[in-house]
């Protein structure tokens, strides 16, 4: 290998590292019961898996099953509308020419640059003012409108969607609708995945969000579930070990929908290069 | 028009709210002329749904819904907003430390007019943490924390050391073990539990806020907290008492390991020791604190809670009803000790501490009886509207001591500007 190649390589692989040393951290403590936690070595599996799962699985009737529906309904239903706004808006800035496009598209990228932590307490008091805190909606509503999704979609229809092609289309009759199913919409999968993708983890890890809309515990995701159990207040000790097996079963669905959903970003990064 | 729609929406809400998270399979009930109350209750307590259903099966007229939180000064910031915004539940368990901010904030309902029957159930301590001095009540007392020693017996026996009776003594039998094996502390100075110190100050006679009719007096680098800070420091720089938090996995191996051989701590210790260094279990024994001079008898409380009626409540009568059961009713005590394992605040409650914690079976058989002993000695102290600055103020401060290695007194004096700032920025009259 020539040097060339190597430090690239050798800058991946600490990268590689650095992300998934946290994760085997979490594999392996999650093997751990409550006496092991603490006194068998870092990387040493104990011999707790399965009680962990089974206390897990029985903690307050099977409550931790119902944040993972929570947390499954709010990133997949919050992602997917998400997805569907951002496309739609992205390929009518990148597509269509009116007035106050640029203003609009300014407007974006500053909300790009607001935090979106910054946003969660305004937000809870406005919901609290239209009697929509403490319910579904009070979290899936505010994560639909994202931005950087808008954005992304709209570069993304700017390169992959040729005027030409839409051109032909208007010709041949189509609605603008129509052009947007049958045309944009189409070319623009491999950039909706990712935009799908990204607000899927952006949700699937929000924490403060939710933990101010929502008072009622069984509407809780499960970031804020698994809160409640560390810090179960000054005289409770904290479930250590239903903590760490709680996100180790937290992160599967995460894995599981990356494997499944890599083979459109290879398109997308391919498309790319190609067209680059 | 659009007011009302509001209003019912509101109402639909909590309702919807009020019947969904109960978790059990909701049994067709004849429709009732007028419907129940519904109560919600913030907590973080184990098992409090379950206690809650005990209530529910006995007054269906009044139905009380638990939705458990996490625990923390989060929990105190997030009921603060709810409140702000008129959503907060009807009941909330507050720690004593957050509840002068609840009371600030107007957000906790003052309910002196209907407890006079229950107050001589709490001790004068406890109950002068829920009425901050003034003529008002703001919650009911439902846990406690008064502080003792934790100790290694058999590793005291080894290393040849007594109990210690006064801090001087505690200082020595530092000075001793260290010595004896370098690798080995008598126990730990942590810089993130606020909590901690703030009982050790009130054992001393501390008094960091005071209220004189409008204004707040503000006492925190008072002659007792500098001292004890001051103590702390002195062990520390002298290497031997270690540094290290609480609760961290590195603290909680050297409990395990023996490696720590003490913690002064409060009632609730058997549970966290019992987790987190499993392997002591049936060695470590408890005794009073040591005191500041021989003779005397006193003690501190770190942690303990309450349960405070939101002011926006529509249902005060029905939510005072239950805090009183909750937390005075002999049977609902006796839940509280079993299910909910917290050390009761009612004196009343003393009756369900029968068997020791099966950590102590052993070594401590009289667990509960030297816990009351040292729980009648525990004196607490006003707490200010603004306990999360001085908090943080004390995580900064002494994180910077033990970093700088300077004297433990100028932290004390950060945690009092820092405080006595914030709340001037906030509008609290201040006395000088």
């Amino acid at each position: 290998m020539t040097p060339q190649r190597l430090i690239p390589t050798g800058i991946l692989l600490i990268g590689a590292l650095y992300c998934l040393l946290p994760v085997s951290w979490v594999l392996v403590s999650a093997t751990k019961s409550p006496g092991e936690l603490f006194t068998l070595g870092t990387f040493t599996p104990g011999t707790g898996l399965l009680d962990n799962l089974a206390e897990l699985n029985s903690y307050r009737n099977g409550v931790f099953w119902k944040w993972m529906a929570n947390t499954a309904f709010y990133a997949g239903g919050g992602a997917l509308l998400s997805t569907v706004v951002s496309a739609v808006a992205g390929f009518a800035l990148a597509k269509y020419r009116f007035r106050g496009r640029n203003l609009i598209f300014n407007v974006l990228i500053g909300g790009v640059l607001v935090p979106s932590v910054v946003l969660a307490v305004p937000q809870y008091l406005l919901f609290a003012k239209i009697g929509l805190a403490d319910t579904y909606w009070a979290v899936l509503l505010p994560q639909i409108l994202h931005p950087y999704g808008i954005y992304l979609a709209r570069i993304y229809a700017g390169a992959a969607v040729p005027d030409s092609l839409l051109e032909a289309g208007r010709i041949d009759g189509g609605s603008e609708w129509r052009l947007l199913g049958r045309v944009g919409v189409p070319l623009m999968v491999p950039g909706m995945v990712t935009i799908f993708l990204f607000q899927f983890v952006a949700i699937w890890n929000n924490f403060l969000l939710p933990f101010i809309m929502l008072g009622d515990d069984g509407k809780f995701p499960l970031t804020v579930g698994l809160y409640t159990l560390l810090a179960a207040g000054a005289n409770q000790p904290s479930l250590y070990n239903l903590i760490v097996t709680g996100a180790l079963l937290s992160i599967i669905p995460l894995i599981a929908l990356f494997l499944t959903m890599q083979r459109y970003w290879r398109t997308d990064l391919s498309g790319g290069a190609v067209k680059g | 028009m659009r007011t009302t729609r509001l209003a019912f929406a509101a109402l639909a809400v909590t309702l919807a709210a009020g019947c969904s998270s109960s978790g059990t399979v909701e049994e067709p009930q004849a429709v009732a002329p007028a419907g129940p109350v519904a109560l919600t209750y913030w907590t973080w307590a184990p098992n409090m749904d379950k206690i809650a259903e005990v209530w529910n099966q006995a007054n269906p007229d009044i139905k009380v819904t638990v939705s458990k939180q996490a625990g923390g000064d989060d929990a105190a910031a997030k009921f603060l907003t709810a409140a702000k915004a008129g959503n907060a539940p009807d009941l909330v368990q507050a720690e004593y430390q957050h509840l002068p901010s609840f009371v600030a904030a107007d957000a906790v309902a003052d309910l002196a007019a209907d407890t006079a029957a229950i107050k001589g159930e709490f001790s004068q301590g406890l109950w002068g943490l829920v009425t901050l001095g003034t003529d008002g009540v703001y919650a009911i007392p439902q846990d406690s924390g008064p502080m003792m020693l934790y100790y290694r017996k058999d590793l005291f026996e080894k290393y040849k050391i007594a109990v210690p009776r006064t801090w001087d003594e505690y200082a020595e039998a530092a000075r001793t073990v260290h010595k004896a094996d370098p690798k080995v502390y008598l126990g730990s100075f942590s810089s993130k539990d606020p909590g901690w110190f703030a009982g050790l100050a009130q054992q001393a006679g501390a008094q960091w806020w005071t209220i004189a009719g409008d204004a707040w007096k503000v006492g925190i680098n008072d002659a007792a907290t500098t001292k004890v800070a001051e103590f702390w420091g002195g062990l520390v720089a002298e290497g031997v008492i270690d540094d290290q938090p609480y609760f961290t996995p590195e603290w909680n191996k050297a409990l395990n390991e023996g490696t720590q051989l003490s913690w002064p701590s409060a009632v609730w210790g058997p549970g966290v020791l019992e987790s987190n260094a499993p392997d002591g279990k049936g060695k470590w024994a408890v005794a009073p604190l040591p005191q500041w001079s021989a003779g005397e008898n006193s003690s501190g409380f770190w942690g303990g809670s309450s349960t405070a009626i939101s002011s926006g409540t529509k249902n005060k009568a029905a939510a005072l009803k239950f805090a009183t059961w909750l937390n005075t009713d002999p049977a609902a005590l006796d839940l509280l000790v079993k299910e909910a394992f917290i050390y009761p605040a009612s004196g009343k409650g003393q009756a369900s501490l029968g068997e020791p914690p099966a950590y102590f079976a052993e070594s401590q058989p009289d667990f509960w009886t030297q816990a009351a002993a040292i729980g009648a000695t525990a004196r607490g102290f006003t707490f200010g509207p603004n306990v999360g600055v001085t908090y943080n103020a004390y995580k900064d401060g002494f994180d910077k001591a033990l970093q700088d290695k300077s004297a433990f007194g100028g932290a004390v004096t950060f945690m009092q500007e820092a405080t006595v700032a914030d709340m001037q920025k906030s509008g609290f009259t201040l006395e000088d």
